[in-house]
């Protein structure tokens, strides 16, 4: 076997998991590798397995024990981590780029003046910084749609807030440490909120109650209050039709 | 239609799960009790994917308006037919008009109420359950209200005889049970002082357990260094344990993904009894190995096989 299959841990999770691990750390080629088993394994599905769940530097695999041994979907695993091995990953980069309108600070955004002091940047900078550019999604998770991004510049990265908010709207946009994201519905939560958007990442009433997919990116984009209320109300109309854009 | 006179503590509607979205962060849901629901449906005729109602601690009262075959299992909430005692894991009929009411569970957590043909609400995402957290599936994405009406669907197999269960299929819940568990994939976090602390000791568990997961408190499990993880996927009985030390296991509504150490699972087969232990009941934990998960779910396979044969219409 090579040194990248041997590099790469397959871990017990109950009697029902696999757990594929690619790397220690949160970084683009790990990421990647993982996109790349999980997207092998929804394509060329197994017999026997039930779900198979991407993050950030791991590839969870559910199956019954029942259908398929452990020992067997280990071997076909390594089978097909083996027929990836030497496969690009650039052609695995989504260029998908969905663009997120935000409203900042305000009531919308109540922690943007907190962000500013301690920054040290003005609430216009810290708007520029988080705007600049798109961010990868890394993995879904947490609740329904939630986009785990990587990217964001360190300068705008405040520490979580100690006590976690009971009720957080959802559209919310948050900093929480080096990370930032939004929270599609009401959660509870420990991030600083910077603004909001009207859009929704988790939708049942539309045809792909998801917006993202884990590959993509997420650009986030300043608008108005009144933009806000108007994209909502369109939103709320089932009219509104998310922009996208492509790498 | 059955009306709900009043909902109980903590009701919803619930089937095997809403399985297939975990990667885009959506919970499983469905019976916190897969057993108890399972057998519930399979006393009534059921297809194994039928919608029951799940009661918590205490149950509801309901009134029916049509006669219906039913049948109750898992804890004992004392139900009561038109004020004479019904038996749990039993097959009855409750005539027109008929009120069916529960109280307090004198043993066991949760209560399965399956009635024949299922309960029917809109399928959302492949799966009737409730997912209360997420306030989707179920009736209305919520826990039953007094008022609340209530549909009977077809999800019906085969004919069924009334009658109970045979001994042998009904489990005897405590206030004290041993879960076994398999150790990974983070336990290499912990020592063997750790370890031997987890298997070692009685849990208690607290009142912050809810169909997202069981906290526990008892003697601190201590990390060898860092308590986090990169956040990734968690499962059915994962066994975390954040900073404090303190075994968190995930249940049907869990979240899909966290950041904290896993020290391992619980089995399948034994995660009925867990989730049939209320607030103070204790836990223990016990070493335990895939073949004999394994087994756990053959014969749980077994059981319902047989009581399928058992009470089907000859």
């Amino acid at each position: 076997m090579t040194e990248y299959i041997h590099s790469i841990r397959i871990l017990v999770a109950g009697e029902h998991g696999l757990v594929i691990e690619f790397g220690s750390v949160i970084a683009p080629e790990v990421n990647l590798r993982v996109q790349q088993l999980a997207r092998l394994l929804h394509f060329e599905p197994i017999d026997g397995v039930m779900e198979v769940i991407p993050t950030y530097r791991s590839v969870s695999i559910y199956f019954d024990p029942l259908v398929i041994t452990r020992q067997e979907l280990s071997r076909q695993v390594i089978h097909k981590l083996g027929r990836i091995e030497h496969q690009g990953v650039e052609d695995l980069l989504s260029s998908r780029v969905v663009h997120v309108p935000v409203c900042y600070g305000g009531v919308l955004g109540p922690d943007l003046e907190y962000v500013s002091r301690y920054t040290g940047l003005s609430p216009q900078e810290v708007i520029c910084i988080h705007t600049s550019k798109p961010y990868m999604i890394y993995m879904l998770g947490f609740i329904p749609g939630f986009p785990y991004l990587g990217g964001m510049s360190s300068k705008i990265a405040v520490p979580r807030q100690e006590r976690s908010r009971e009720r957080i709207p959802g559209g919310s946009v948050g900093i929480g440490g080096n990370q930032t994201g939004f929270y599609p519905i009401e959660s509870a939560g420990e991030w600083w909120l910077i603004g909001r958007t009207p859009i929704k990442a988790f939708d049942l009433t539309s045809d792909n109650p998801f917006l993202f997919s884990v590959g993509d990116y997420l650009h986030f984009e300043e608008i108005s209050t009144a933009e806000y209320f108007a994209i909502r109300r369109s939103v709320e109309r089932g009219t509104y039709v998310p922009e996208v854009s492509y790498l | 239609m059955i009306t709900t006179i009043e909902p109980g503590l903590f009701t919803t509607i619930q089937d095997q799960g809403r399985w297939g979205f975990q990667a885009y962060g959506m919970p499983i849901s469905g019976a916190m009790d897969r057993y108890a629901s399972q057998v519930a449906n399979l006393l009534v005729g059921n297809r194994h994917d039928a919608a029951v109602l799940e009661m918590t601690g205490t149950g509801g009262t309901f009134k029916f308006d049509e006669k219906q075959i039913v049948a109750v299992c898992g804890g004992d909430m004392q139900g009561l037919l038109n004020h004479i005692s019904i038996s749990n894991w039993s097959t009855f009929i409750v005539p027109r008009r008929g009120i069916l009411r529960f109280d307090t569970a004198a043993s066991g957590y949760r209560t399965y109420l399956a009635v024949r043909g299922g309960f029917e609400v809109p399928i959302v995402l492949g799966s009737r359950s409730t997912c209360t957290p997420v306030k989707i599936g179920g009736h209305e994405g919520r826990v039953l209200r007094q008022g609340d009406v209530l549909h009977v669907g077809r999800d019906m197999e085969c004919e069924t005889q009334l009658g109970s269960l045979a001994d042998g299929y009904i489990p005897q819940y405590a206030n004290e049970v041993q879960l076994r568990v398999i150790l990974g994939p983070q336990d290499t976090m912990f020592g063997s002082a750790a370890l031997d602390t987890f298997f070692g000791s009685s849990y208690k568990v607290t009142t912050q357990s809810d169909r997202t997961g069981y906290r526990l408190k008892g003697p601190k499990i201590k990390h060898l260094g860092n308590a986090d993880i990169i956040s990734e996927a968690v499962w059915l009985g994962a066994i975390q344990v954040p900073v404090h030390g303190m075994p968190f296991i995930m249940t049907a509504d869990h979240q899909t993904t966290r950041g904290f150490a896993k020290l391992g699972s619980v089995i399948r087969g034994d995660l009925p009894k867990l989730v049939q232990t209320k607030p103070g009941d204790c836990i223990r934990f016990r070493c335990s190995t895939e073949e004999e998960a394994i087994e756990a779910l053959q014969k749980e396979q077994e059981s319902y096989r047989n009581i399928a044969h058992a009470c089907k219409k000859e």
